[in-house]
């Protein structure tokens, strides 16, 4: 059992509590930067998802875990995102000013959302983000002259300096420091005042507003950040697919991100690595089930979907912790070890507390 | 300079009258009590005061300020803080940082420089840092500083509360029930640290209370509630000794 | 003239499948705060339940309903004691996603049992048509409308009526206290989810004949959640008039101002009772006591 001897307030501020784990961080850190050398093109190529779907993650757990407020519509700014960056990119804007602002201005969109959502808790906020977003489709679709409809909108070719990044290594460096980046920034605002006042607004909002919490400004800058992130997550993904559709950006993506969160592990970074490493995972543990199930049952398309529901199901019945939850618990094991006790994370009965009266 | 003051407060729900016609005048540094019995509106007074609850007649003045449409977070920094008779901690955070987020009030973060985590946030947070660990040291919380809140006894939750309100240095603060749940060891901590709270840090006290003794005690005035409607309201042994609050807490 | 009323016919017959799901949703909402997401669903496989009894096991129209509103019923009733109690406790999120991935599976096993194909299923009022007014109607809309009308009905007298019924409201508005006067509130959750998952049958088949039946018909759920909202996610009656509303609009907007409209009506009339008046035409609203 390792005692860390805490001697300046700090450590409790610093990104790493100790030497230690930061040396891991590095390690891994290197073996990221490394990768190419590593491995396949396919599988940089699947990393590089990974990494988008983190950033996508990281927007949707600062949202729906830090600050409790869950949207069944952030596919909306994915596509946002996408189409303002694809449209920019048309218009000859270089990809490190096109992506941002694809960023604002799916950020904005999240403003614009998130006003009216301050006055919607739990249920309605969920109903209420499942109806935009199903509106921003239908946008999509219309709009032919920006987004191309149903036809869809080829993507150009990413370049950065001058430099064309067609190349798997040269995007998987793209996303790499775009998800490290972001990485950061979110890391920092939860150990800033920003971060705490979103768990605040998700864990007692009447004590918040006590405190001082500005509960609109803090509800509608989570909005507006999970946005952006979502956003930048669509431009980045909008590269990898190559090609634009507007039903990529339907309620199904919408569910996967939140399945995301709940499968990595809600209210927890790391979550959002594991969530996003089992959302690219998904496929090829499909085809691998294909594989075992007889063949009338493996052909159906639908058997993807079956299959979301039952884990959906299965993780919230028996790890809701999530996968970060799990580790935790593996890791508490270990640090503890023998003297491990079997009923520690038994969950206790729970009653319905009513969240009609918030 | 009326520090704090009440007059012609009124709140209904529907066509119930909860709270009527209460008015009073608290002086800075002074321990002020509310009693009644169950369902008095004590707590509702307070919800008004905080500002939870919009009052639908009456005028509340806080240092010459009128705050009865001021929203609940500007108040909070007006500098009036409290805690709640059924705990509102942050369940799954630290208790460290339930009393961090008291010191919101002091803080001026924007999304950006925190995001960027800039040289002025980092010193902001040792500062802040050091203001609660002062109020952890007067509240002999040390031991329960990295536990999270869901994982502490009722008792040191009520603490807490109180803690987390003392971070926000407030003038004010409302003190909702902090005796129930306590054993009677806890209560006589906690009278020295109220008077502590007025006479060391020079905060003015308003409390909701049961314990007669405790109030005795440690208030200054004291002013008896039933109904919504006040009793009685003078010196802690006046109002103790008036036949209608007694009356009124054992039922006529 | 006529063309309004054969709109407004078409459209209160388009509402009336609304509300059914509606009623649906609130039902369950009020008794366990849970917005069944799978709803929608239920109602599809209601419908191939029906489908199947009335089709394959040639067991008619009438007979064949009743056997799948019963089988869906117990499916219901299991869905519940099965899954959904489990998470009684857990903040929203976790029933929210538990009930889509419930409804994710019940899709998957209706493609794998059924096949992903549309099916049709003839209504026993044939597709004739009906002078009202003078203008021609469809029969099928009004038997829609009237099949609605008689449940509903029902439903409001069994509520009202019997213990049972009253039995349901008693547990949904005061769990604790229904515990506490003997009620075996579990099983009265239970029943109102079979009682959930049976309306959405009946109303999956009154809406069969002119969807046609697919596994991906569950997706009317998103609009009727639109009728619960407006109507307050409180009653019968509100979930009824809501459906009404939205279906009309839907209809009307179509019609008169751009087809594209009737996809995204539903949803824009959701977001303005949202904005506007979120506890809808007869909602309550509620406030935390501290």
């Amino acid at each position: 059992m390792r005692v860390l001897f805490k001697t300046d307030y700090l450590i409790d501020v610093r990104w790493f509590a100790d030497r230690f784990t930061m040396l891991w961080y590095g390690a891994l850190l290197l073996l990221l930067a490394g990768a190419p050398a590593l491995m396949s093109h396919y599988l940089l190529g699947e990393v590089s998802l990974v990494l988008i779907w983190l950033v996508g993650g990281l927007g949707m757990m600062l949202l729906t875990g830090f600050t409790g407020q869950v949207s069944l519509g952030h596919a909306a700014f994915v596509g946002i995102g996408a189409y303002a960056h694809a449209y920019l990119l048309k218009l000859g804007v270089p990809l490190l000013v096109s992506m941002p602002l694809a960023g604002l201005l799916a950020a904005l969109v999240g403003v614009m959302v998130g006003i009216p959502a301050l006055r919607l808790h739990g249920m309605y906020l969920a109903i209420a983000t499942l109806s935009m977003a199903t509106i921003v489709e239908q946008v999509f679709v219309r709009w032919e002259s920006v987004t191309g409809g149903f036809s869809g909108f080829a993507m150009p070719v990413p370049s950065l300096f001058g430099q064309a990044l067609d190349g798997p290594i040269g995007f998987y460096y793209l996303c790499l420091c775009v998800a490290l980046g972001l990485f950061a920034f979110a890391v920092n605002l939860l150990r800033a005042p920003t971060g705490r006042a979103w768990i605040a607004l998700r864990d007692s909002e009447i004590a918040a507003q006590s405190m001082g919490v500005h509960l609109a400004s803090a509800k509608v800058s989570a909005f507006a950040l999970s946005a952006f992130y979502c956003g930048i997550m669509g431009a980045l993904f909008a590269h990898k697919v190559g090609f634009l559709a507007p039903d990529a950006f339907s309620p199904t993506l919408s569910i996967q991100l939140l399945m995301l969160v709940l499968v990595g592990g809600m209210g927890s970074l790391h979550g959002a690595v594991f969530g996003a490493v089992f959302i690219v995972m998904l496929p090829t543990g499909l085809s691998f089930v294909r594989d075992w199930l007889p063949q009338s049952i493996a052909r159906q398309p639908s058997l993807e979907v079956g299959l979301y529901g039952l884990l959906l199901a299965m993780f919230v019945l028996f790890e809701p912790l999530g996968i970060n939850g799990r580790w935790e618990k593996i890791k508490y094991f270990f640090s503890v070890f023998p003297m491990y006790k079997r009923a520690t994370f038994v969950r206790q009965k729970a009653y319905m507390r009513s969240e009609r009266l918030r | 300079m009326t520090f704090f003051s009440v007059s012609g407060l009124g709140m209904s729900f529907g066509g119930n009258k909860v709270v009527d016609r209460v008015g009073f005048e608290v002086s800075q540094g002074e321990v002020f009590a509310l009693i009644g019995p169950n369902g008095a509106g004590k707590t509702t007074i307070f919800n008004l005061i905080s500002r939870i609850y919009d009052a639908t007649e009456g005028v509340l003045t806080f240092r010459d300020q009128d705050i009865t449409r001021v929203p609940a977070h500007r108040v909070a920094r007006l500098g009036i803080a409290r805690t709640f008779q059924n705990i509102e901690l942050f369940e799954n955070a630290t208790l460290l940082r339930n009393l961090l987020v008291g010191r919101h009030v002091h803080s001026r973060s924007n999304l950006l420089s925190d995001g960027l985590f800039t040289r002025g946030v980092r010193d902001a947070e040792l500062r802040h840092r050091e203001k609660v660990e002062d109020v952890i040291d007067f509240l002999d919380l040390q031991r329960f500083r990295d536990k999270p809140i869901r994982d502490l006894p009722y008792g040191v939750r009520k603490v807490t509360e109180i803690a987390r309100a003392l971070c926000m240095e407030p003038a004010l603060i409302l003190l909702d029930e902090p005796s129930s749940g306590l054993n009677p060891e806890e209560t006589e901590d906690l009278a020295f640290w109220i008077h502590d709270i007025t006479k060391l840090r020079g905060i003015t006290v308003l409390l909701v209370e049961h314990d007669m003794r405790l109030v005795s005690e440690v208030s200054d005035t004291v002013l008896a509630i039933n109904s919504g409607r006040m009793l009685a309201i003078g010196k802690p042994d006046e109002v103790l000794n008036d036949p209608e609050v007694a009356r009124a807490y054992l039922g006529a | 003239m006529t063309e309004v009323l054969q709109l407004l016919i078409a459209g209160l017959a388009t509402g009336c499948v609304y509300g059914l799901v509606a009623l649906g949703f609130v039902l369950i909402y009020k008794a366990a705060e849970v917005v069944n997401f799978a709803q929608g669903d239920m109602l599809m496989l209601g419908a191939f339940l029906a489908l199947t009894f009335i089709t394959s096991l040639e067991l008619g129209f009438w007979l064949g309903t009743l056997c799948a509103v019963l089988v869906m019923a117990a499916i219901g009733w299991i869905i519940d004691a099965a899954i959904v109690r489990r998470v009684i406790g857990q903040p929203q999120f976790a029933t929210v996603m538990l009930t889509i991935g419930v409804g994710m599976m019940l899709r998957c096993a209706a493609s794998i049992i059924w096949g992903p194909d549309t099916r049709t299923l003839a209504s026993p009022f044939n597709a004739g048509m009906w002078s009202i007014a003078g203008a021609p109607v469809s029969t099928t809309y009004v038997s829609i409308i009237a099949g609605t009308v008689i449940l509903c009905a029902g439903l409001f007298a069994f509520f009202r009526f019997t213990r049972i019924g009253v039995a349901m409201q008693a547990a949904s508005q005061n769990q604790l206290a229904a515990y506490i006067m003997g009620m075996p509130v579990k099983r009265l959750l239970s029943a109102v989810w079979a009682l959930a998952a049976a309306v959405s049958t009946v109303a999956g088949v009154l809406v069969a004949p002119v969807s046609l039946i697919d596994p991906n018909m569950g997706s009317i759920a998103l609009r009727a959640l639109a009728a619960a909202v407006l109507g307050g996610f409180g009653s019968i009656f509100g979930a009824l008039v809501g459906g009404a509303i939205v279906g009309i609009a839907e209809l009307f907007a179509a019609a008169y101002v751009e087809e594209a409209l009737r996809d995204v009506v539903p949803h824009l009339i959701l977001l303005l009772v949202l904005v506007l008046r979120p506890q809808g035409l007869f909602g309550a609203v509620g406030r935390k006591k501290v």
